[in-house]
């Protein structure tokens, strides 16, 4: 499964104090401790900085691309923002993320088809946020042949199907693990992504929330998430989820992840 | 006339006591507003009281309000010409470009259940709409929702356009939002910021003087 490692956005106090200090080695520990614990994608967002973002964003990509060779996920809204980032990346990025919203599309369409990238496809209409696993698999299927017939390769779309809070709605979480089936089977090539926090808003035990969502998504088919690489225990049961669907030949890793300390039996 | 039962019962979750303890409140002759004033609302300050010190969860928070709800659809009827007092009128709406609305409608559930007045415009609602409501209905407070840091800004539009219309010293502006803060609202003159659906009704209560 791809990992994004979710921990570089400005919603965090701490990252939001070194990127407005320009403390790049504070940013870097954080870019090489995620990339180390397995992230193949690093994201980095500053957001919350609505006027300084066109310049943070640009600083976090050259800042991060100076102490792990792997490549990034561009998370903005901000088309400005995003082709200054865009820009000074090495290699081939992930830009996080277009939707069905008329503005965003027609502004980030251009930005995602100026070079090869990967592209998170979030299932969002102009209107509405979907409630049932067949309304977001509508909106993946708008969102995929736009971007297709646009000249994006299907292997480079990510499906977010846009986890919602079960503490509102007991059927959120069952909507979202169906529709991930249901797009990865209707378009045999394309991938599916989610950030994991959503689902787990409003109740207690969030992490333990978090990461059986994980495991209850990788049977669905999910092909990639967004999450803190450096959590011990979601990466253990990631490991685990994934031996135990048939993706870990002998169960080599997770053994090795065991005698190395990673997987402690609680 | 005691309604702990009743009251119990709305902050337990448990509709079928709730109900039947509603009906034998009607059936004993009990005035309107007290079962309203002591069965339900008493109830729904203690969930919301119970919620912000984490003691109680969104779920619950969402089934005591139903209850709720569904025992003051019982009084309906039996209310006098003009209805029951209301703690005032409050009008919402998530912000214009910005489509999430549950933390909204947590607030409208817990505002309705303190016993404000509730006028919810819905998500992507326009300054426009915002005042032409507050106008309209003459409501008390107006309590806008964001969950975007690219929207918020439209908190500070939408208060312009109060201002513009000439009704900004009528309407207590209240905010909200993952991405909001007190000191956001206190630079767009906003009157009052609440981190959550609990808080919500704390704050309205005191920016209207009320207990």
């Amino acid at each position: 499964m791809l990992i994004v490692g979710e921990k570089i956005n400005t919603s965090t106090k701490s990252i939001a104090q070194a990127v407005q200090t320009s403390d790049a080695a504070f940013i870097c520990k954080v870019a090489r401790d995620q990339a180390a614990a397995g992230a193949h994608f690093i994201d980095v967002n500053a957001g919350t900085f609505l006027k300084e973002e066109v310049d943070y964003l640009p600083w976090l990509v050259e800042t991060v691309q100076g102490a792990v060779d792997i490549p990034l996920c561009l998370d903005s809204p901000n088309p400005e923002a995003l082709v200054k980032a865009l820009e000074c990346h090495k290699g081939e990025p992930m830009i996080n993320s277009i939707s069905l919203e008329e503005d965003r599309f027609r502004n980030l369409l251009p930005v995602v088809t100026s070079e090869p990238c990967k592209v998170v496809a979030l299932c969002m209409t102009q209107t509405s946020m979907p409630t049932t696993a067949d309304e977001r698999i509508a909106v993946a299927s708008e969102l995929i042949e736009r971007l297709t017939k646009a000249g994006v390769a299907l292997e480079r779309i990510y499906v977010d199907p846009l986890a919602q809070p079960v503490s509102v709605d007991v059927t959120m979480g069952s909507a979202v693990l169906q529709a991930i089936a249901g797009i990865m089977e209707r378009f045999p090539g394309v991938n599916t992504i989610c950030g994991l926090s959503n689902i787990s808003y409003g109740l207690p035990a969030r992490r333990l929330v978090n990461r059986t969502f994980l495991s209850l998504a990788l049977a669905h088919g999910l092909s990639a998430a967004i999450l803190d690489p450096t959590d011990k225990r979601l990466m253990a049961n990631l490991l685990t989820s994934e031996m135990l669907l048939g993706h870990d030949e002998y169960c080599a890793n997770f053994i090795d992840a065991y005698q190395s300390g990673g997987i402690e039996d609680d | 006339m005691s309604y702990d039962a009743l009251s119990d019962a709305v902050i337990k979750g448990d509709i079928n006591s709730a109900t039947e303890e509603t009906h034998k409140a009607l059936e004993a002759g009990g005035n309107v507003q007290d079962i309203l004033d002591q069965g339900l609302i008493a109830a729904m300050d203690v969930v919301g009281d119970q919620f912000s010190k984490g003691l109680m969860f969104v779920p619950q928070m969402l089934r005591s309000a139903k209850i709720m709800h569904e025992c003051v659809e019982l009084l309906k009827p039996h209310f006098q010409e003009g209805g029951v007092s209301t703690k005032g009128k409050v009008v919402l709406g998530t912000v214009k470009g910005d489509l999430h609305d549950i933390g909204k409608n947590l607030v409208a559930m817990m505002l309705e259940g303190a016993g404000f007045t509730i006028l919810d415009l819905g998500v992507d609602v326009s300054p426009e709409t915002f005042v032409q409501e507050v106008k309209k209905e003459n409501a008390e407070i107006m309590g806008m929702s964001a969950l975007l840091s690219t929207t918020m800004p439209a908190m500070s539009l939408t208060i312009k356009a109060l201002v513009d219309a000439g009704v900004r010293d009528k309407v207590r502006v209240m905010i909200g939002g993952a991405p909001v803060t007190g000191k956001y609202a206190q630079e767009i003159g906003a009157d009052s910021y609440a981190p959550d659906a609990g808080s919500a009704v704390i704050e309205a209560k005191k920016i209207l003087n009320i207990d």
